[in-house]
């Protein structure tokens, strides 16, 4: 394997008395899309943050591109893109406006500039509003020039730090789509998010993060195989009956949650325990069975739900 | 790697890319400033060019204020006040929305640029903000003959240098609020009023008592006003004086614009 593009070990951050990210390890590869999975809170975008080479840690090391990010920000700051959590656009300049003054940022010039901004506003299906003002762009729209404006130095890295909390459906499939086509085309992808389907969609390879900590790290199917049975059966009682049957379902399944409203019950085939549970006379009200996901490979690991 | 990306270009100018951005979105509000740059100054020259300098004046003469026509005697403290309200529209706004609204300023560290750059970029877009205002008024002034053009026209930098002065404090200040809501309060009722009012605006410092003339001798406006009747009129202010004046808004520069470079960078580095 060639050296990484990014190299972390032990960072740690610490906030007066709050230690938001504990001495975490992980290396990114070049052309690879690595995903950070957590819950809020878990540390994520403090992480991303120090990866982006603005904010200081408080102790271990971080390499990025060869290079200690406290100690050559704007060197490191020039080969990357960066798509913060919370849309920062300049909302009184234009969509063209936007995207030129900040490829001026990086010192690119103008020809380049114009040409590129062609080229992002098509990759960003914002062909048509070239002219409108930021604030009257739609949420999933001031996202894709979030992302049109990370690219816009045609960067080695693109940090995402949650792309697509807050959008609609519809909106998230048309940003994982782009996305996609960033991945295809090389660009080395690392993201943060607390959706498993889109950590699924999009990552190579992830970390699941929860208190500041490493919890497990590998390929979403990895992670799964690993931490959970291939099929799980969700079973519905009714509030106050869930709790009654549990004692008795779990000694039917290889490992059982209890959920608040449901019990989810893994297994290797959901269909047959679903059959052994009518047999034993207990009714469930509502069932479904589904493959393993991330969201139970982060219930096993830290014991609770990702959105809570 | 892109290869048209050049490092050191942007260390050297990175702060005027902050400034031309900021003066685009500021141009976006072209409208509105000519209309308050050209409004407020009208308003003034009236209400005490034809209101209260005639009351002055049928009082006291020109006794009180060195032999100069009253509404002449207030303009260069006009024209500084100008200066300063405009600095402190375009450095208190940009610096709150730039840390706390829309986090502009996260976007613009985000690429090569540093926290120091942002500052002084946001800084020199507020004081041609503050030339474009002084130089409408200063316009005005000559139009209705409440000065001669001449060794006048130094009211324009004179007063840019106050406005940059309590700028310079004011950009520090606004880069350290958390909590934005008391904030407007306090400076525009706490300061900015009393500093227009008790900085030898509408009568000289040396009328008030003395425990009440500190208030005047902090104030940029207080020193930039002298200095501009000074160059104005020759209003008989000394040597050293003009020396004192000149010292104090230049270090309210100096020392406000590193207070506020140091600050951005701490605030951004978070």
């Amino acid at each position: 394997m060639s050296k990484p593009l990014i190299s972390v070990r032990g960072l740690t951050k610490v906030f007066g008395d709050f230690t938001a990210v504990a001495g975490i390890d992980f290396d990114v590869a070049k052309g690879e899309s690595f995903g950070i999975l957590g819950p809020n809170g878990a540390g994520k975008s403090t992480t991303m943050r120090i990866l982006a080479a603005t904010s200081t840690r408080t102790s271990g090391t971080v390499e990025i591109l060869d290079r200690d990010p406290e100690k050559f920000g704007p060197l490191v700051r020039a080969h990357l893109g960066v798509v913060p959590q919370q849309d920062n656009l300049d909302g009184e300049l234009t969509v063209s406006e936007n995207l030129f003054i900040y490829g001026r940022y990086f010192g690119l010039s103008k020809q380049f500039i114009k040409a590129k901004i062609e080229e992002l506003l098509e990759f960003a299906q914002l062909e048509e509003k070239r002219n409108v003002k930021v604030e009257d762009l739609s949420g999933g729209m001031k996202r894709r020039l979030t992302i049109a404006r990370g690219l816009v130095s045609e960067p080695d890295i693109l940090l995402l730090d949650e792309p697509t909390t807050g959008l609609d459906p519809q909106a998230r499939h048309i940003l994982w789509d782009r996305l996609f086509r960033l991945k295809e085309q090389g660009v080395t992808l690392v993201l943060t998010t607390h959706f498993m389907d889109e950590a699924e969609q999009l990552c190579d390879r992830l970390v699941v993060m929860d208190k500041g900590a490493i919890m497990a790290e590998g390929t979403p199917q990895g992670l799964i195989k690993e931490f959970s049975s291939k099929e799980v059966l969700e079973v519905r009682f009714g509030s106050d009956r869930n709790k009654e049957v549990a004692p008795q379902l779990s000694q039917m399944c290889e490992r059982m949650e209890t959920l608040p409203d449901r019990l989810l019950m893994y297994t290797e085939d959901g269909e047959k325990l679903l059959e052994q549970i009518t047999a034993a006379k207990m009714h469930p009200t509502t069932s479904l069975v589904r493959r393993s996901s991330l969201e139970d490979v982060f219930l096993r690991l830290t014991g609770r739900t990702l959105i809570e | 790697m892109n290869t048209g990306i050049d490092v050191p270009q942007i260390q050297r100018f990175g702060a005027l890319y902050i400034a031309s951005a900021r003066l685009k979105s500021i141009s976006k509000w072209k409208g509105i400033i000519a209309a308050v740059d050209i409004g407020n100054p009208l308003f003034y020259l009236i209400a005490v060019g034809v209101g209260i300098g005639v009351l002055v004046e049928q009082g006291s003469g020109t006794s009180g204020t060195n032999g100069i026509k009253y509404i002449a005697f207030i303009a260069p403290a006009l024209l500084a006040n100008s200066a300063i309200a405009g600095v402190m529209d375009e450095t208190i706004f940009p610096t709150i929305e730039g840390f706390k609204w829309r986090k502009l300023f996260f976007a613009q560290n985000a690429t090569p640029i540093t926290g120091r750059q942002i500052a002084l970029g946001v800084y020199l877009s507020a004081l041609c903000r503050a030339i474009f205002s002084v130089s409408i008024y200063y316009a005005l002034l000559l139009a209705f003959n409440v000065v001669e053009f001449g060794p006048s026209i130094l009211l324009i930098p004179i007063a840019v240098l106050g406005g940059g002065g309590f700028g310079a404090i004011i950009l520090f200040a606004a880069a350290r609020i958390e909590k934005v809501d008391q904030f407007f309060n306090i400076l525009g009722r706490l300061v900015i009023m009393p500093m227009f009012l008790f900085s030898g605006t509408f009568f000289p410092l040396s009328s008030m008592p003395i425990y009440l003339q500190p208030i005047g001798w902090i104030s940029p406006l207080w020193h930039a006003t002298e200095l501009g009747r000074e160059a104005a009129f020759d209003y008989g202010v000394s040597n050293l004086m003009i020396a004192v004046h000149l010292t104090f808004l230049t270090s309210l520069v100096v020392i406000g614009l590193t207070l506020a470079m140091r600050q951005f960078e701490r605030r951004l580095a978070k």
